[in-house]
C-alpha cells in the first residue's frame, strides 16, 4: 500500500495506462500528429480518422449518434456552451432559465452571466436528500421558460437526479433540457435514446482519461440549436471553432471505451467498497450521510463527524486524500454551498468529508482509511469543547454564541 | 494549505488540553467563536491567591491554526499576573506560529478567549474593573 491513498476520485481520476499509451501515439513526428483539419494529405486524414473513432466511442457510451458530439476543453466549457448557447439561441421565445442550488458552480456561475444580461434564473431547492423531483420542476415551468439545467450526479454527494422522468417533463413542455453528466458518465448507465435530454456536458478526466478535454452532446432529432460561444475556423458543425487537440479527444474516446466495456463490473467492485467503508465508519457516534444512500452513484460517500471540524480532520488524515466542505477548505470561507441548501447546519457542513473511490481503490486503502478516520475523530473530540458539551447534554442551539 | 512547523508541532501535541472546575471562584472561563464560523474555543485560567495564573487549560473546535493558537496561548499565560496576560496580543500569536493572512482570525479569537477568561475570573472575584 503506498500512501497518501488517493481518495478523491470525484476531483479527478488518474489517466488510465491504456488511455496514456494511445495518446502519447499522437503527438511526435513518426506519429498521428497531424491537424485532423487538414484535407489536402494523409497526416490530416489519419488525424480526422482518430477523431472520429473517438467521438464513435463518446457516442456509444451514452447512445447517441456521433453527430451529436462536439468537442470541448472540457464539463466547463461544455456546460457554458449549453447554457448560454441555448439561451442565446432562444431568446425570442422568453428568458426564463430553471436550474438549481445544488448545480456545479460551471452551470450556476454562466445562469449568474444570464442574469447580467436580462435573463431571469430559478434556483430550485432540493430536498433534503439532495433530490430535484420532476413535479417540482413541472410547478416552476412557464410560458417563457427556455432552458432547464440540471445535473445527473452531485459532484459533492453524489446523488442521482431521475433525468428520465425530469426529460419528459421538458419534453412534453417543448422546453430545452440540459444535464450536466461530468460525475456520471461511464458510471451510471445513460441511454439518450431514452432519456429526452437535449444537451449534455461531458469530460474525460473524471473516468481515467486526460484533464483538458470534453464534450457537448447536442440532440439533432428534435434538432437542438445553440449560439456558438468561440468564434473561428468554423470546427464541430460551427458550434466550437479550435483546432482539434488529436491526443486530448483520443484519449477521451480511449476512456469511454473502456468504460464501456468495464463500468458494470467497475460499479459493481466500487460500490461493494463504499457500502464497506460505511460499515466502518457508522459504528462512530454522531455521523451523518449527506445526501440520498440509494439514489448515488457508487463510489462516492460524503459523511459529517459531529463535533468535529474538516480542515482540522483532514489534517488528522493527512495520508488519505480526500476533500471537505468545511469552510477552510474554500477560498470563500463559506460551508459548503450544496450541503447548506439541503437544509444541513453550518456545524455539521463544516464537519463533512467526501471520500471518493474508483478504478485504483483497493479493500486494503479502505481498511486503512476507516482506522485513521477512527482515531482522528476520537483524538479531534478529545479536544472539542462541542464535543464535552453535547456529552453534558447541552443543547448546542441554545447557547448564545459569541458569533465573529 | 502547508502548515508551520510550529502549527503542526502544537496540532500533534497539543498543550494542556482540557478542562477546569467552573465552579472554583478562582477559575475563569472564556468561552469564544460559534459553531456556524467553524471554530469555537474555550479557554480556561486558574488564579493562585496572588493573581497569578497558576494553571491553563483548552479545548478548541476548528482548524488546525485554531487549535495551535489556543494550546499556544495556555503555554504562555501560564506563570504571568493577569495584568499582565491581558497585554498578549494576537499579533504576537500569529508571528510566533506563522499563521497565513487568511488564518489571522484565530489568533485574533485566541485574544478574545483570554481576555474573556480574565474577565470571567475577575468578576468571580468581585473586581468587575477591567
Amino acid at each position: 500500500m503506498q500512501l497518501p491513498i488517493y481518495l478523491d476520485y470525484a476531483a479527478t481520476t488518474p489517466v488510465d495506462p491504456r488511455v496514456a499509451k494511445a495518446m502519447a501515439e499522437c503527438l511526435t513526428i513518426e506519429s498521428n500528429f497531424g491537424n485532423p483539419a487538414s484535407r489536402s494529405h494523409q497526416f490530416g486524414w489519419k488525424a480526422e480518422e482518430a477523431v472520429e473513432d473517438a467521438r464513435r466511442n463518446v457516442a456509444d457510451l451514452i447512445n447517441c449518434d456521433p453527430r451529436e458530439i462536439v468537442w470541448t476543453s472540457g464539463a466547463t466549457e461544455a456546460d457554458n456552451l449549453a447554457i448560454k448557447g441555448a439561451a442565446h439561441f432562444y431568446h425570442r421565445k422568453g428568458k426564463h432559465i430553471i436550474t438549481s442550488k445544488i448545480e456545479h458552480k460551471a452551470v450556476l456561475d454562466s445562469c449568474r452571466q444570464l442574469e447580467r444580461e436580462g435573463y431571469e434564473v430559478t434556483y430550485l431547492d432540493p430536498d433534503s436528500n439532495g433530490l430535484i423531483s420532476p413535479e417540482t420542476v413541472e410547478k416552476t415551468l412557464r410560458p417563457d421558460t427556455i432552458l432547464v439545467s440540471l445535473m445527473h450526479v452531485n459532484n459533492e454527494i453524489g446523488v442521482v437526479n431521475d433525468i428520465e422522468a425530469i426529460g419528459e417533463v421538458t419534453r412534453r413542455n417543448k422546453v430545452i433540457f440540459h444535464v450536466d453528466a461530468a460525475q456520471s458518465a461511464g458510471k451510471l448507465d445513460i441511454d439518450l435514446e431514452k432519456m429526452q435530454v437535449d444537451l449534455m456536458a461531458l469530460t474525460a478526466h473524471k473516468l481515467y482519461g486526460p484533464k483538458g478535454i470534453g464534450a457537448l452532446y447536442v440532440r439533432r432529432k428534435p434538432r437542438v440549436r445553440i449560439e456558438p460561444q468561440i468564434h473561428g475556423g468554423g470546427h464541430e458543425r460551427g458550434m466550437r471553432s479550435g483546432t482539434l487537440a488529436t491526443h486530448q479527444i483520443v484519449g477521451m474516446g480511449e476512456a469511454y471505451r473502456i468504460a464501456r466495456e468495464e463500468m458494470h463490473e467497475e460499479a459493481r467492485r466500487t460500490l461493494a467498497l463504499r457500502e464497506k467503508l460505511l460499515r466502518g465508519l457508522e459504528d462512530i457516534e454522531e455521523v451523518y450521510v449527506n445526501g440520498d444512500l440509494t439514489h448515488r452513484a457508487p463510489g462516492n460517500l460524503n459523511i459529517s463527524f459531529n463535533f468535529v471540524e474538516g480542515e482540522s480532520l483532514m489534517m488528522a488524515l493527512r495520508e488519505l486524500a480526500l476533500s471537505s466542505g468545511s469552510a477552510c477548505t474554500s477560498a470563500s470561507l463559506e460551508p459548503s454551498y450544496v450541503l447548506r441548501a439541503l437544509g444541513r447546519n453550518d456545524e455539521l457542513a463544516h464537519s463533512s468529508l467526501r471520500i471518493s473511490i474508483g478504478r485504483f481503490t483497493t479493500g486494503e486503502d479502505i481498511d486503512y482509511a476507516i482506522e485513521r478516520i477512527h482515531y482522528a475523530v476520537a483524538k479531534l473530540r478529545e479536544l472539542s469543547p462541542l464535543w464535552d458539551m453535547y456529552k453534558d447534554g447541552v443543547d448546542l442551539d441554545q447557547v448564545q454564541w459569541a458569533a465573529h | 494549505m502547508a502548515y508551520s512547523d510550529k502549527v503542526l508541532d502544537h496540532y500533534e501535541n497539543p498543550r494542556n488540553v482540557g478542562r477546569l472546575d467552573d465552579s472554583d471562584a478562582n477559575v475563569g472561563t472564556g468561552m469564544v467563536g460559534a459553531p456556524a464560523c467553524g471554530d469555537v474555543m474555550r479557554l480556561q485560567i486558574k488564579v493562585d491567591g496572588d493573581g497569578v495564573i497558576e494553571d491553563a487549560k483548552f479545548k478548541t473546535y476548528g482548524c488546525g491554526s485554531a487549535i495551535a493558537s489556543s494550546s499556544l496561548l495556555t503555554e504562555w499565560v501560564k506563570g504571568r499576573s493577569l495584568d499582565d496576560a491581558t497585554q498578549i496580543r494576537n499579533k504576537d500569536i500569529a508571528n510566533e506560529l506563522g499563521l497565513p493572512p487568511v488564518k489571522i482570525h484565530c489568533s485574533v479569537l485566541a485574544e478574545d478567549a483570554i481576555k474573556a477568561a480574565i474577565a470571567d475570573v475577575r468578576k468571580k472575584q468581585g473586581n468587575t474593573e477591567e
